[in-house]
């Protein structure tokens, strides 16, 4: 970007922060429109700055009016959306990054056999084996439980994929010199591939995290119990049919609650997540 | 503190191809054996089946008189330098040279002790809290001779350890191997394809071509007796001058129909050798009864410094001769080159030589 013209730099700018107030504004409006009244909201137009209401909604979202919600606190909606999306996450990484081990490391009959079935789950999008999958699940009597909400969305080939691709670029002769060295197949896994793979495992667990986190279809399905609904879940169920019943403004705490955790994560594993798009430490 | 032995190994890939065809070496203790040759002939393969790093499809290899065909690498009791290094990135030197010692559960005073003394040997004391990627190129070649040497094994094996380097660090390096290798006293396997490397580091050369052994020796027995044409070509820079025989009744005739002027050790040759450093050059036009006499012309000269080679045409081929010193001759003279009759090599229609 070296002598750009003022005008070309005027118009990159221009571009970016339009972008970003694309993006921001929403999420603005619905921090706004958290710190007001429930008349003010209701009442056209919303205004463009926030109301003196911040302390009472949030309060009386987290602490009070728990009719609400089904009768689940906010606290307990937090607890199973993160106990989902960590699963989800924790449960993605562990399998994928051993099933793409097995796969790049060891030759065992049927090996590509068996790549294949994983790759080509990759075409299956949830909602085309959602029916079967509640199904056993039923059968299983995973309905309203963490283990029914985790782990069918545990599988998928998308990470295993992204882990073979990182093992296929380790250099053969690293694997023979761990071998020369006298490290089993456990301790070469231990001591040196995950240690290597770890940016990748922070970039996929920012990824996956917030792919649990949003999940919205899977447990609208599994879950009948208020007990275990997610955030995501409460929140659509908060808002009511007749428009004048819904708490927009407690709707709209909830909403910036639902934000907060994603953005933690995002915000503290961002060095992590952008070094392991970006370099592969080798 | 081990001999190796490899009685006709053979290495055949599933997919038919036959990279090593049947190879026998035997390797003294203490001793440094170099096997050269072409890529693709098979040298690495057989580096790798020493190792355990490739399964051995026929033959026997043999570490301090045991065979080890069946066992794995770790067992073996081998250290290996890789031609990149392969050290591993996110440990740090101490703990790359002492991860093999702790994966045999040696004792940890005792692995301190010895990484340390073997970090003193190679001058990496100070290196040792670095990562292998702020190591410059030689210095990540000493950690992975270090990761061998600390562990103390009965063989080292060497596969192309210094083509990554530059050529000023490589002659460092090499003489830095050969006293390490001497003073440690290990019997040691190195595989390179530069013959300066084989020449100056072999107690025993090895020269291979197409999976199969070529000719082992001394490195200087087999500069000066090259057992045929490929290893008269491949050992030696410039490679060996070679000319084409005819034979007739009178003796060997040259391609471009000159007489030799006296006879071959055997009606067999049909290709002549001398070295560039075997022949001089003349302008004179004096008989030089017993020398091997070509009419020449100049095509190009280089100067080196304190040698210069000079490529000539000269009997349908073209062949390369060292002066020392500068040159005289300039691109486009006609002189003769005098080959010393006693230096010259023939070699038969195999390419074997002939005596």
């Amino acid at each position: 970007m070296i002598g750009q013209s003022p005008l070309r730099t005027f118009i990159a700018h221009a571009v970016l922060i339009l972008g970003i107030l694309i993006v921001a504004f929403p999420i603005y409006y619905t921090f706004v429109a958290s710190t007001h009244t429930l008349q003010t909201i209701l009442r056209p137009p919303l205004p463009l700055l926030p109301g003196g209401q911040l302390w009472n909604n949030y309060s009386e979202a987290l602490f009070g009016g728990i009719g609400r919600i089904g009768g689940v606190s906010v606290g307990q909606l937090l607890l199973n959306t993160t106990i989902m999306a960590l699963g989800v996450a924790v449960g993605k990484i562990c399998i994928s990054i051993l099933s793409a081990y097995a796969i790049v490391f060891f030759r065992f009959p049927l090996r590509m056999t068996f790549f294949w079935l994983i790759f080509i789950t990759l075409m299956l999008p949830v909602e085309v084996r959602i029916l079967p999958t509640y199904k056993v699940m039923v059968d299983l009597g995973m309905i309203d439980t963490y283990a029914g909400l985790i782990i069918p969305l545990i599988a998928s080939a998308t990470a295993t994929l992204l882990f073979r691709q990182f093992f296929m670029t380790i250099p053969g002769e690293l694997v023979e010199a761990a071998r020369v060295d006298g490290a089993g197949p456990w301790r070469f896994f231990f001591d040196i591939l995950l240690p290597l793979s770890r940016t990748n495992i922070a970039a996929l667990f920012v990824i996956l995290f917030i792919y649990g986190w949003t999940q919205y279809l899977w447990p609208l399905l599994v879950t009948n119990s208020n007990d275990m609904n997610t955030i995501v879940i409460a929140l659509r169920k908060m808002v009511s049919f007749a428009d004048a019943d819904t708490e927009w403004h407690l709707v709209m705490v909830t909403a910036m609650l639902a934000i907060v955790p994603p953005i933690l994560v995002v915000v503290l594993m961002q060095r992590w997540f952008v070094r392991g798009l970006v370099e592969s430490e080798k | 503190m081990a001999t190796v032995d490899l009685k006709d190994v053979k290495k055949v890939y599933p997919s038919g191809v036959e990279a090593v065809k049947g190879v026998s070496i035997a390797i003294p203790d203490k001793e440094l054996c170099v096997l050269v040759g072409p890529s693709g002939c098979g040298k690495s393969t057989l580096l790798r089946m020493i190792a355990g790093l490739e399964t051995i499809s026929a033959g026997t290899v043999a570490i301090d008189g045991k065979v080890v065909n069946a066992i794995g690498p770790t067992e073996r009791d081998i250290a290996m330098v890789f031609q990149n290094y392969a050290l591993y990135p996110h440990m740090k030197v101490y703990d790359n040279m002492a991860y093999g010692l702790r994966n045999r559960g040696t004792p940890k005073d005792e692995i301190d002790s010895r990484v340390r003394s073997t970090a003193k040997v190679l001058e990496l004391s100070a290196l040792l809290d670095r990562r292998p990627r702020e190591l410059s190129g030689g210095q990540r070649q000493r950690v992975a001779m270090g990761r061998a040497i600390v562990r103390n094994p009965k063989v080292f094996l060497f596969d192309e350890p210094l083509s990554n380097l530059d050529a000023k660090l490589r002659g460092q390096m090499r003489v830095e191997i050969k006293n390490l290798q001497r003073t440690l006293g290990v019997t040691s396997v190195y595989v390179t394809h530069d013959q300066l490397e084989a020449m100056t580091l072999a107690d025993i050369l090895v020269v291979m071509n197409a999976g199969l052994v070529e000719q082992t020796g001394a490195p200087l027995d087999i500069y000066e007796k090259p057992a045929s044409i490929f290893v008269a070509s491949f050992i030696g820079a410039p490679p060996m001058n070679l000319l084409a025989l005819t034979g007739s009744s009178s003796g060997p005739i040259l391609a471009d129909g000159t007489a030799i002027g006296f006879a071959a050790p055997g009606t067999q040759a049909v290709t002549l050798g001398f070295r560039p450093e075997d022949a001089d050059v003349t302008f004179n036009a004096e008989a030089l009864p017993g020398a091997l006499v070509l009419p020449a012309a100049v095509e190009a000269v280089e100067p080196v410094g304190a040698e210069s080679f000079l490529h000539c045409a000269a009997a349908g081929s073209r062949i390369i001769v060292r002066v020392s010193g500068r040159a005289t001759a300039k691109p486009g003279d006609q002189l003769r080159v005098v080959g010393k009759a006693e230096k010259l090599h023939w070699f038969d229609q195999a390419g074997k030589r002939v005596d």
